[in-house]
């Protein structure tokens, strides 16, 4: 008998220890594998993940499913960030530019002092909506750093565009432009 | 008595611990808050994102909030994986229990062990028990030894 309770113990031991080891290696293998940014650098384009959050001035809340029909730039950034400061300008210039045509620039600030982001709102005269997001959103997206922005089309689907860093540096801003056409076409 | 002792006891340590709830410093937060982006706490981070943090954190003090008030703030614009230690509610709760139960386990599985060792132990101890050998035996031995060692 107790062999056997000896036995079962070691058995329940190494039991545990294997289910440790799979879930590390089954968390090291799913990670980021479905983010946003994963799936546009593949090539699949379905559709964006939904959200509901809420605006930075505190006036209601805004989801990708209210914009349904319009073309959407999806961009990431926060007040901390210098290159988001040198890029916010060209997207507001893109959301007046193109806003006639249903193109609607929705700026989501995350990981960030909500009160700064306001202040780096208001400092830069910026008129597209912004909302505030958890920390989570950047993992959902497969975000790295900001400034980053994705584009969807008219139907939510994702665009097979994806630009890491500002809009404005040098390939990025032929990115962009394409980015915006492709989103526009749908 | 020993209630009483007791009751002073933690009436000591609730003190600086209600103490630090009302008046909480920054060197204090920033070993309990992290930074989104570095994933360490505060103190051990001076990335942009944690300077905003540290100073966010700095103006609320001056303003009179509470440590409790100041990591409300923080979670309602970071979510709750800003904090540091995870909340003592609902799933995270886990995370402060798991590691008692498995000390209490770990304490009884020692203690188990430890009672079987002296139980096994018990026969040797009573061989050690018996008296010294016959005269006659030990004789015998010393002849049969000396015989070997030839």
């Amino acid at each position: 008998m107790p062999r056997l309770v000896k036995l079962g113990a070691q058995a329940l031991a190494v039991a545990a220890v294997a289910g440790l080891f799979a879930l590390l290696v089954w968390r090291v293998v799913h990670q980021n594998r479905n983010t946003v940014a994963v799936q546009v650098a593949h090539g699949k384009t379905g559709p964006a993940p939904a959200f509901n959050l809420p605006r930075l001035d505190g006036h209601g809340r805004v989801s990708l499913a209210s914009l349904r029909g319009k073309a959407v730039i999806v961009n990431f950034w926060a007040s901390w960030c210098a290159p988001c400061k040198r890029e916010a300008p060209q997207l507001e210039r893109s959301w007046k530019a193109h806003s006639g045509q249903g193109l609607v620039v929705l700026g989501i600030d995350a990981n960030d002092v909500s009160g700064d982001a306001r202040h780096f709102a208001r400092k830069l005269g910026l008129t597209y909506p912004l909302v505030h997001a958890p920390t989570t959103i950047w993992d959902d997206w497969g975000v790295t750093g900001v400034p980053e922005t994705f584009f969807v089309d008219r139907r939510g689907r994702l665009v097979d565009v994806h630009v890491a860093g500002p809009v404005l540096d040098g390939g990025n801003k032929a990115q962009f432009e394409r980015g915006i056409r492709l989103a526009l076409r749908s | 008595m020993r209630l009483l002792a007791a009751a002073a006891l933690a009436l000591a340590l609730a003190a600086p611990a209600l103490a630090s709830d009302a008046h909480p410093t920054l060197a204090e937060l920033e070993g309990q808050v992290m930074c989104p982006i570095c994933h360490t706490t505060l103190d051990q981070s001076n990335s942009a994102a944690a300077q905003r943090i540290k100073a966010f954190i700095v103006r609320r003090i001056r303003a009179g909030d509470s440590k409790s008030e100041i990591e409300d703030r923080l979670v309602r614009d970071f979510g709750p994986s800003i904090l540091a230690q995870p909340p003592k509610r609902g799933f995270d709760l886990l995370a402060w229990l798991l590691p008692i139960c498995g000390l209490l386990v770990g304490a009884l599985a020692v203690g188990f062990a430890a009672w079987r060792w002296t139980r096994t132990r018990e026969p040797e101890r009573a061989l050690a028990a018996v008296g010294p050998l016959d005269p006659q035996l030990e004789r015998r031995l010393d002849e049969e030894l000396r015989h070997f060692d030839e």
